[in-house]
């Protein structure tokens, strides 16, 4: 199969498919794909969806129809693909490991026959690309973490995970943005909020955006988290060198 | 001043047009399931279309109201009553401080809309009233209505001009329907065989359904290799067939995003069928083209466009109910240039 492909997916969406497998490279097409829409700014897209390997685009036929819409889209394609490369922006999320925090920490530690001081340095050291965000409200699925590290799920799921939980499962990480039930082994937490539904933007990550965590003491996670009540604290960013 | 809830009844929430915009961060479009009746409510009662309403889902609520209202009540005949006595539905109708709106036994269809003239008093969260129960978000406390629940009308007092001529055919909904789909995207993870499955069974609404999607029994779909797809996103309307053969048809409060193979999508002018669907119900599914599709979704456009203008602007057919005039004299309503000019007419014989 060649991509990109444009496929219908309802008489007000479709879908620009940019091949067939979870890779950085797919991601990065994606992303500037979708920057490339929004500056185009076509009159009755309303809003455009990534995930691993399309993005999905809502449109509005009474506004324009899918056969041009097809055609503004193929337009947009032909220039993209040589896009330029993008930014890649990192995040640091300061988290908490082991104790009540993170109360598989010491189970990842044993399972993969390290040390939990030996997991946290590990899962400090990569940056993480999320590819998207799904599932429940600010859910991101990130790729890129070290396979010495990972762990399968727990075998019967908590009723209740708290919000910040920083978990593993399998081969991936992630950050439970909602007070949810799961079955990820959780390592650490964040006192960031990554969903507030009050807040400007209610939700703090997005697809493409690199995550990397910052290993805090329990004083510091305190801390930090009195500043997220007071409105002072927000989460420092940088742009990758070697992108 | 507004409604309170005497009982909450089976699955009572607020519902807009939805919530655009958050589908990227995982945030659900909830919404109204059945959108004509949602739309068609509105527009009876001279809201703009993306007022937020009450959803009820088979088994309705009883409200008191705490000052008058206009309201109107569409979608499934879940047996609507005022004081007791049936309430016309698919009718802008006005109602008293004290009196009492409930709901019987479902007769048909499994979703019906309270409108109300002027709106509810909801603060919208990211530009939505709707309910997102899963995230507890939205509408009211982000949860079904429940007992001594009270809402505020958002511009109480306020009357549609052309009151008695608010009405429209109610619609039908008799349990047993053909959609037509747009096959597609993941239709190439499906045999001959099964695709011909798909578009020529019938297949019954199980148990299991809600405001997030509705799982089918019927004829197994025959997958090439398997169901399961890299995650991508789901349109309202989406049916995904996951490995057992058995397609799910997903609705408002369905999540972003889904792993199984979609073999098709249910055309947005069609879906109030599948909205009024209950368990036992039938669905069979038809193909049809994108330039049909939207041509229907155009025209429904059309179709909401003149019946406002009917309400507002009084262009009007023969009212309904002749009672409320005198014989001898009428009153017209005369457009000129944009303005209205209200003509006395008496019969002289």
């Amino acid at each position: 199969m060649t991509y990109p492909q444009i496929k219908i997916t309802g008489d007000t969406s479709v879908a620009v498919v940019f091949g067939d497998e979870i890779s950085a490279d797919i991601n990065q097409k994606i992303r500037a794909f979708d920057e490339a829409l929004n500056e185009e700014q076509i009159e009755g897209v309303f809003e455009t969806v990534p995930t691993y390997c399309t993005l999905m685009i809502h449109y509005a036929p009474e506004v324009i129809r899918f056969h041009e819409l097809r055609d503004r889209l193929q337009a947009i394609l032909a220039v993209s693909h040589k896009a330029q490369k993008m930014n890649t922006i990192v995040m640091e999320i300061p988290v908490c490991y082991g104790g009540e925090y993170g109360p598989d920490l010491e189970y990842v530690a044993q399972y993969n026959h390290l040390s939990p001081r030996e997991v946290v340095q590990i899962h400090t050291s990569a940056e993480y690309l999320i590819y998207m965000l799904g599932f429940t409200p600010g859910f991101s699925y990130m790729g890129g973490m070290d396979e010495r590290i990972a762990t399968p799920r727990l075998k019967t799921p908590r009723l209740l995970i708290p919000a910040g939980s920083v978990g593993i499962a399998g081969k991936q990480t992630g950050i439970y943005p909602i007070d949810s039930p799961g079955g990820w082994q959780l390592i650490g937490r964040t006192p960031v909020k990554l969903y507030d539904a009050h807040r400007d933007n209610p939700i703090l990550l997005d697809a493409g955006l690199h995550v990397k965590f910052i290993p805090v003491d329990e004083s510091e996670y305190k801390r930090i988290e009195n500043r997220i009540e007071l409105g002072r604290y927000h989460c420092h960013t940088y742009v990758k060198e070697d992108a | 001043m507004g409604i309170m809830f005497l009982k909450g009844g089976l699955m009572t929430t607020v519902q807009d047009a939805g919530r655009r915009g958050y589908q990227r961060f995982g945030l659900g479009v909830s919404g109204a399931v059945d959108v004509h009746a949602y739309v068609y409510a509105n527009i009876l009662v001279g809201n703009t279309h993306n007022e937020a309403v009450l959803e009820v889902t088979l088994l309705g609520p009883t409200i008191e109201f705490t000052s008058p209202a206009v309201i109107a009540v569409t979608g499934g005949d879940l047996s609507p009553l005022l004081n007791n006595a049936p309430l016309p539905m698919y009718r802008a109708l006005q109602v008293q401080k004290g009196d009492i709106l409930s709901f019987g036994a479902p007769k048909s269809g499994c979703r019906a809309y309270i409108s109300f003239a002027g709106g509810l008093a909801i603060t919208p969260i990211m530009g939505s009233r709707s309910t997102y129960i899963k995230a507890n978000l939205g509408g009211y406390e982000g949860r079904k209505l429940e007992k001594g629940d009270e809402i505020a009308f958002r511009k109480p007092g306020t009357c549609p001009p052309n009151l008695p001529w608010r009405v429209m055919e109610p619609e039908d909904f008799p349990g047993s329907y053909t959609v037509r789909v747009l096959m597609g995207p993941q239709d190439d993870r499906f045999t001959e065989k099964g695709i011909a499955t798909f578009l020529s069974a019938s297949y019954s609404i199980s148990n299991e359904f809600d405001r997030m999607g509705y799982r089918l029994q019927g004829p197994k779909i025959e997958h090439v290799t398997d169901g399961n797809i890299i995650t991508d996103g789901i349109t309202f309307g989406a049916i995904q067939v996951p490995d057992g053969g058995e397609p799910i048809i997903m609705l408002s409060d369905r999540q972003t995003t889904g792993g199984y193979a979609k073999i098709a999508s249910v055309i947005n002018v069609d879906m109030p069928m599948v909205a009024q669907c209950k368990a036992g119900d039938t669905l069979r599914f038809v193909k049809t083209d994108i330039v049909t599709a939207q041509d229907a979704f155009i025209a429904q456009k059309q179709k909401y466009k003149a019946l406002c203008d009917q309400f507002d602007l009084g262009i009007l057919p023969p009212p309904p109910e002749p009672e409320p005039f005198e014989p001898e004299t009428s009153v017209y309503r005369l457009m000129e240039d944009g303005k209205f000019h209200d003509v006395t007419v008496t019969r002289i014989e």
